[in-house]
């Protein structure tokens, strides 16, 4: 049986964490992640034959750094690599909720887009071209109303064929300025030579050019630590075998 | 044309505003642009705390409450009144 | 010693951002990149959202005109927060009363059996009287309101209403030195200061955290509502006619509430005057739609995310709480119990501030989880000779009546449990949260002497008046 990772990203009241609710019901616990003074919520559901582990990642207007809650929302998707992130949408005010999506397709191509409450926006009179939007993302993109069990299936599939790599989604490529692209590209192949193709490179660029300091010390913490991380990591485990 | 701008604590509740201008910087610059206080975008102003202040402001479909300290430094044209 | 790898690997980002520092000319490029995305962002809505009516969208925040307008505003806060407590008060009397029963049912059988098996009597001293009676007491005063106030509290949360008392109440806080979202920390104190202390970090600014961390305990968590609760249904409420005791019982709560509000208000004022100095920072707040709650599993969650976990952490306390005082109570030293000498020590400081010894014995002895106040006053009590065998909530009063109580005592209690310093859990999440002993005995010792001053006061003025 396979098991796969799962993040939840998504602005604050998009109904992300009833979403978590009901995937993962009481199978669930909070603990505090990494020394960094947030909680995130961890579960675990099941599809499929397939286990998933789920966490929720604090809620979020932006990936910018601009508070803790969202350095710690970008460095899980960008150094734990999450098999799939699911950004959740509020469908009821997508203009700003498709400014987060927007910014961890940037990040990861592997991402389902979740517009939650769509009954709601119904309701509401808001009409939503769910495959325009697909089309235009390039991710998987899924309507669902998450307190009321509507389209969790049909997330659960795309969820399922993202994280085993069956679907490998293309997302949209935003166009910049003249001015900004003419910068990036005058990055871009100084940190493929540096960094390699760990991270996404543009999305590093962009970061760099917007002096995102904390970013950077989380890219230095992470490669120190790398290195002697595994090395004990090997010792310990050698030590269990002897015993 | 020359234009009137208004800050956005100067604008009664009902008003719609074009956004020109935020002076606010740093942190909560980004902040305000994330939440889609954007030059350009049309922000409706709600209603006022009992006590005065802070102002909820209607952007982007959502409603966002903010401090005389910050909103006095948003600026926008006034483009409509209660209807629109 | 990863010091030549580090300097190694890190080298060449300082490289690459040197690079992009001058590529990049400040603000613009991060405007700009903003921008950008937000024009993608409505591009995209442009063609695939359609609103057929953007009045019908906002109808969701219909409720906004009324529950922050400046005339309704505040008193449908205290009306909602007054319904909140009444709920509680009603709903939990008769369960209470009927899990007191139970136990005491319960603990006359295993008194049986413990006489059948010709236990010594200390035996039956530690295990029942104390380390039973002790439990189920807790149990019994705690669980109910904690079964009925958390969920009946998360329903509020989820319904979207908390950030309206924030925007309401903004002002204030903003006029103290504090955070707006100081409203919401001290909304999760009502459950738990413990955990309201881990939810300050919402605040990002640390002078503002720190002012919401040293007021939080202002505000009566679920360990201190039982006593309010029956203290004041008890004494405060006594008076009144028997339909509108329960009213009576949750304003005067509500007004403990509002006093813990003002008190939290005034320190804040204070130590950003003073210690905490500094202006208050930005800040955003969204008022959320308001949703209609999922009711069962907002219950369920809350039941097992809050209401176990405190209940539980209450008998991990109340067990071994209940020994102590039971052996304090039992062993005698010089013709005294050990509970009773030092009773006799705090008595005239007690007196003072309109307590007695037995009561300043059980805040201490209730320093780890103010939930076992109450109960190890009760044994205190009982220990000292006159034994009533509390089968009800009625006897209790009856036991407070012999040993002197007035209403001032009773007041002065509340007032004390309102003000007195946090919990040893919340002591301890405040240490590690802010790493500072410094700040950690500050954020009891201030509490502390407010709490001292302000029960002195209320005893000297009501005695000068002659009013007890």
């Amino acid at each position: 049986m396979s098991r796969y990772t799962v993040a939840l990203a998504g602005n604050p009241n998009t109904g992300k964490s009833t979403l978590f609710n009901t995937l993962t019901g009481l199978r669930q616990h909070t603990g505090n992640w990494a020394g960094k003074t947030v909680m995130m919520a961890e579960g675990e559901f099941s599809y499929d034959k397939t286990t998933f582990r789920m966490i929720d990642l604090p809620g979020t207007y932006s990936l910018y750094s601009n508070s803790t809650d969202e350095e710690v929302a970008r460095d899980y998707i960008i150094f734990e690599k999450p098999d799939v992130t699911i950004v959740v949408l509020d469908a009821t005010s997508l203009e700003r909720n498709l400014n987060l999506a927007l910014q961890v397709l940037e990040m990861t191509n592997r991402a389902v887009v979740c517009i939650n409450l769509i009954d709601e926006a119904k309701r509401l009179g808001v009409r939503i071209d769910l495959q325009k939007i697909e089309q235009r993302l390039g991710v998987p993109t899924v309507a669902i109303s998450a307190r009321n069990r509507i389209g969790i299936d049909k997330l659960l599939k795309q969820v399922k064929l993202v994280a085993s790599g069956q679907i490998n989604p293309h997302p949209i490529h935003i166009q910049y300025s003249d001015e900004i692209e003419r910068k990036l590209a005058e990055l871009e192949p100084s940190i493929r030579e540096n960094l390699g193709s760990q991270y996404p490179t543009r999305w590093i660029a962009l970061r760099l050019l917007d002096g995102d300091e904390s970013l950077l010390s989380s890219l230095k913490k992470r490669m120190n630590e790398v290195t002697p991380d595994s090395v004990r990591e090997v010792a310990s485990y050698g030590r269990t075998a002897c015993h | 044309m020359p234009t009137t701008s208004v800050p956005l604590s100067n604008a009664k509740s009902g008003t719609h505003i074009r956004l020109n201008r935020i002076e606010v910087q740093g942190v909560l610059r980004r902040r305000l642009l994330d939440l889609g206080f954007v030059p350009g975008n049309v922000v409706e102003v709600l209603q006022k705390s009992p006590l005065g202040d802070p102002i909820a402001f209607r952007v982007n479909n959502t409603t966002i409450a903010l401090r005389k300290e910050e909103s006095s430094l948003i600026f926008g044209d006034i483009i409509g009144g209660e209807t629109s | 010693m990863a010091e030549p790898l580090a300097t190694n690997a890190s080298d060449p980002l300082d490289t690459l951002l040197s690079k992009a520092r001058t590529l990049a000319d400040g603000e613009t490029v991060r405007d700009g990149i903003v921008s950008d995305i937000y024009r993608t962002t409505r591009d995209i809505c442009a063609e695939s959202v359609h609103y057929e009516d953007k009045k019908k969208l906002q109808s969701t925040y219909r409720l906004d005109k009324i529950v922050t307008s400046p005339i309704w505003g505040f008193p449908i806060m205290l009306a909602i927060l007054g319904a909140v407590f009444w709920i509680t008060i009603a709903g939990a009397n008769v369960p209470s009363q009927m899990i007191f029963r139970f136990f005491a049912i319960v603990e006359g059988y295993i008194t049986a059996g413990f006489q059948a098996l010709h236990a010594p009597d200390w035996l039956h001293g530690v295990l029942v009287l104390g380390f039973f009676r002790g439990t189920s007491w807790v149990v019994s005063v705690m669980l109910p309101p904690m079964a009925i106030f958390f969920p009946v509290f998360a329903l509020l949360e989820n319904f979207g209403y908390l950030p309206r008392v924030a925007f309401n109440m903004d002002r204030l806080f903003k006029k103290s030195g504090g955070h707006g979202k100081q409203a919401l920390t001290m909304s999760m104190g009502f459950g738990c200061n413990a955990a309201a202390i881990l939810s300050t970090r919402i605040i990002e600014s640390p002078r503002e955290r720190m002012l919401a961390i040293l007021t939080n305990n202002f505000v009566p968590c679920n360990g201190r509502w039982p006593t309010l609760i029956l203290l004041s249904s008890l004494f405060m409420a006594a008076g009144v006619a028997s339909g509108l005791q329960t009213l009576a019982t949750a304003s005067v709560v509500m007004g403990m509430v509002m006093i813990g509000i003002v008190v939290t208000l005034t320190v804040s004022w204070v130590l950003s005057k003073t210690a905490l100095r500094g202006v208050p920072t930005h800040y955003t707040l969204e008022l959320p739609p308001y949703r209609r709650p999922q009711i069962w599993k907002t219950i369920l969650l809350s039941s097992k995310e809050k209401s176990l976990n405190v209940l539980m952490r209450a008998i991990i306390v109340a067990a071994p709480a209940g020994v102590i005082t039971w052996i304090l109570g039992n062993v005698f030293v010089g013709g005294d119990s050990i509970l009773n000498h030092m009773a006799a020590f705090f008595d005239p400081f007690a007196h003072a501030i309109g307590l007695d010894g037995f009561i300043i014995m059980a805040f201490i002895l209730g320093l780890p989880a103010n939930e076992v106040v109450l109960p190890i006053l009760l044994m205190g009590y009982m220990s000292s000779g006159a034994m009533v065998d509390a089968d009800g909530l009625d006897n209790i009063k009856e036991i407070f009546l012999q040993h002197g109580w007035t209403w001032l005592t009773a007041l002065n209690m509340m007032l004390f449990s309102l003000l007195h310093y946090p919990c040893g859990t919340t002591l301890y999440n405040i240490y590690k949260e802010t790493k500072s002993t410094k700040w950690t005995i500050l954020s009891a010792v201030i509490p502390l002497g407010i709490a001292i001053a302000v029960t002195f006061v209320t005893a000297q003025l009501v005695r000068a008046f002659g009013w007890v």
